[in-house]
């Protein structure tokens, strides 16, 4: 793999993450637990919807084969997608979606915090910006975990019961393959020992002030995602989302 | 603004001579255009008035999410995607604040969302009606958004401080929709495919006459218009801002290429204004009462996001207090 085609392929894996848990997110609209969950939701997915174009943008630029933003969001199927698989988990209870938004914070907080570094400026730029967003993300599923965890019996059982279910998709965030590694050599990407020590770090903390149990760290890992190999969801999620783009390909203005 | 019918108990308007010295005072300050502040003496009828009218505003602003959030997963472009996500956020946004403003009256948010849930409350009859298509975002925004500015804009100047100042901060976000919301149909009349323009005159046919409804009824089947004004809660008639609303829509109308579902739309010359054909008030009082196409799934929408949210807001109270107890001991 070349440097170029590692970052290519780096860049996708950040939009499509962003893009996915938007789209998850935006799922809520209108049925959130209160009015002011509604706002911050929808303000959270509009964080990662836009990051997503970022990037997008980027990779657009990189790849060069006519395909803008918009086509590389709208018009790839799953098997092209590279989103992590724990985006595109289903929202189920308030537990479930907010245990998936606080393991993506934490792996996004500190893979934003690596890219601010980044030797590549245009990544170091956006990922500047974003790093202030999701710092705000991770202090809000922080507080919520905290919350639903050391909240009520009820709450404490779905939070935990969360946890558990979700745990199987944390370990492909911290674990590196063969485009992360290249990133890191070449100075493009976060160091992945440091992003995995940094995430256990503070995924344990939070947990452990929520009165919640993590999962084993030998735990069996699902993954897959990062190279197009995902669950059943995306589909459905695409063929959600691309509706328009798949039943109106002529149409080029909307 | 999003309230029709709104009940104010009075059948009929007091003299200044039947007014206690309490209700004449309230009023003389009305007319002379000073704002009612929460702490101030006010006549009860006022009081329950400004909650129905504010609580349907803020209801409608949050059921009105759920024909956008119909299409927020299935946007076009990224640009928007994010455009329409950023409207939706503006409207939960609007609904907080207004909630806020109806709290200042001693109202309770949480009993006011139980009415509407137990159909005791109402909201816009707008959001009764589906989205179908695309070009309803782009619909949404400049009927319905444009209906409601023309009211909220005279509603700057109502009588009850809170509510006024809301107003004055949710027309400038209003505007902000109304425009991206015309530019949608224009980008599609434009530059759009076959498919693309007819989805916009479809959207256009569907929501030209709820849009016309969101004002009300006519003077004269509005009973309590007469009591609202004298009040300074409503500063223009029904028909009156029907009328503006349909003066400024038309050229944008025209100059989209569009045409709307109303054979007895033309200018008159003499009055300077647009004459337009009868709403069907059946359809308009049946939306009211329960039977639009989309009520039921509207308020069961609502009412399952908040009961089946009742444990994370119950864990979120035991934690508050939990921190506290912690914060206290420590």
């Amino acid at each position: 793999m070349t440097q170029a085609e590692a970052l290519q392929e780096y860049l996708l894996r950040l939009a499509d993450s962003d893009m996915i848990l938007g789209q998850r997110l935006c799922e809520l609209c209108g049925k959130a637990p209160a009015v002011e969950e509604e706002m911050a939701l929808m303000n959270v997915a509009l964080d990662l919807v836009g990051q997503a174009r970022n990037w997008y943008e980027y990779a657009a630029d990189l790849i060069d084969d006519g395909r803008d933003a918009d086509k590389l969001a709208f018009r790839r199927d799953a098997h092209n997608y590279r989103n992590l698989l724990l985006t595109e988990q289903p929202n189920e209870d308030y537990a479930v979606t907010m245990g998936r938004q606080f393991f993506f914070d934490v792996w996004h907080y500190f893979t934003l915090k690596g890219l601010t570094a980044s030797s590549d400026e245009r990544i170091a730029g956006i990922a500047a910006k974003a790093l202030k967003e999701a710092t705000y993300h991770l202090r809000r599923s922080s507080e919520w975990v905290k919350r639903l965890g050391d909240g009520t019996e009820e709450s404490h059982q779905r939070m935990q019961d969360a946890v558990d279910i979700l745990w199987r998709f944390t370990g492909e965030l911290i674990t590196p393959d063969d485009t992360d590694r290249v990133m890191a050599e070449a100075g493009i990407g976060p160091d992945p020992d440091q992003l995995a020590k940094d995430w256990r770090g503070m995924v344990n903390e939070v947990l452990t002030q929520a009165t919640l149990t993590p999962g084993a760290e030998d735990a069996w890992m699902y993954m897959g995602g990062k190279h197009g190999e995902h669950t059943e969801h995306l589909g459905f999620i695409l063929a959600e989302m691309q509706f328009l783009q798949r039943a109106y390909p002529d149409a080029t203005t909307w | 603004m999003y309230a029709q019918l709104v009940e104010t108990g009075a059948k009929r308007l007091k003299t200044m001579e039947e007014m206690s010295p309490e209700e004449r005072e309230f009023q003389e300050k009305v007319d002379a255009e000073t704002k009612i502040e929460p702490k101030n003496w006010m006549p009860e009828g006022y009081r329950k008035t400004l909650v129905r009218q504010i609580s349907q505003h803020a209801h409608s602003e949050v059921v009105g999410m759920l024909p956008e959030g119909n299409w927020v997963t299935r946007a076009p472009t990224l640009k928007r995607k994010l455009q329409l996500m950023a409207k939706i956020q503006d409207e939960a946004g609007h609904g907080l604040y207004l909630y806020s403003a109806m709290e200042t009256l001693g109202a309770d948010r949480d009993e006011e969302i139980e009415k509407l849930h137990q159909g005791k409350a109402k909201y816009s009859s707008i959001f009764n009606y589906p989205t179908l298509n695309w070009a309803d975002m782009g619909a949404v925004g400049w009927l319905v958004d444009g209906a409601a500015i023309v009211n909220q804009v005279v509603l700057q100047r109502t009588s009850y401080g809170p509510y006024s100042r809301a107003m004055v901060r949710i027309c400038k976000e209003e505007s902000f929709h109304q425009r991206q919301g015309y530019q949608i149909l224009l980008d599609m009349m434009r530059e759009g495919t076959e498919e693309q323009k007819a989805m916009v005159q479809d959207a256009i046919n569907r929501l030209w006459w709820p849009s016309l409804m969101m004002f009300g009824p006519h003077d004269d089947e509005s009973p309590n218009s007469q009591q609202s004004m004298a009040w300074k809660i409503k500063r223009k008639s029904n028909d009156e801002l029907r009328q503006m609303f349909i003066d400024q829509t038309v050229p944008q109308l025209e100059f989209l290429g569009c045409t709307a579902p109303d054979p007895d739309l033309k200018f008159n010359e003499e009055t300077g204004h647009y004459d337009f054909g009868e709403i069907d008030w059946q359809e308009f009082y049946d939306v009211l009462k329960g039977n639009g196409p989309c009520n039921r799934e509207r308020i069961n929408t609502r009412k399952k996001a908040i009961d089946e949210g009742a444990w994370v807001r119950e864990a979120a109270v035991a934690y508050a207090k939990k921190q506290k107890q912690r914060a206290q001991a420590a």
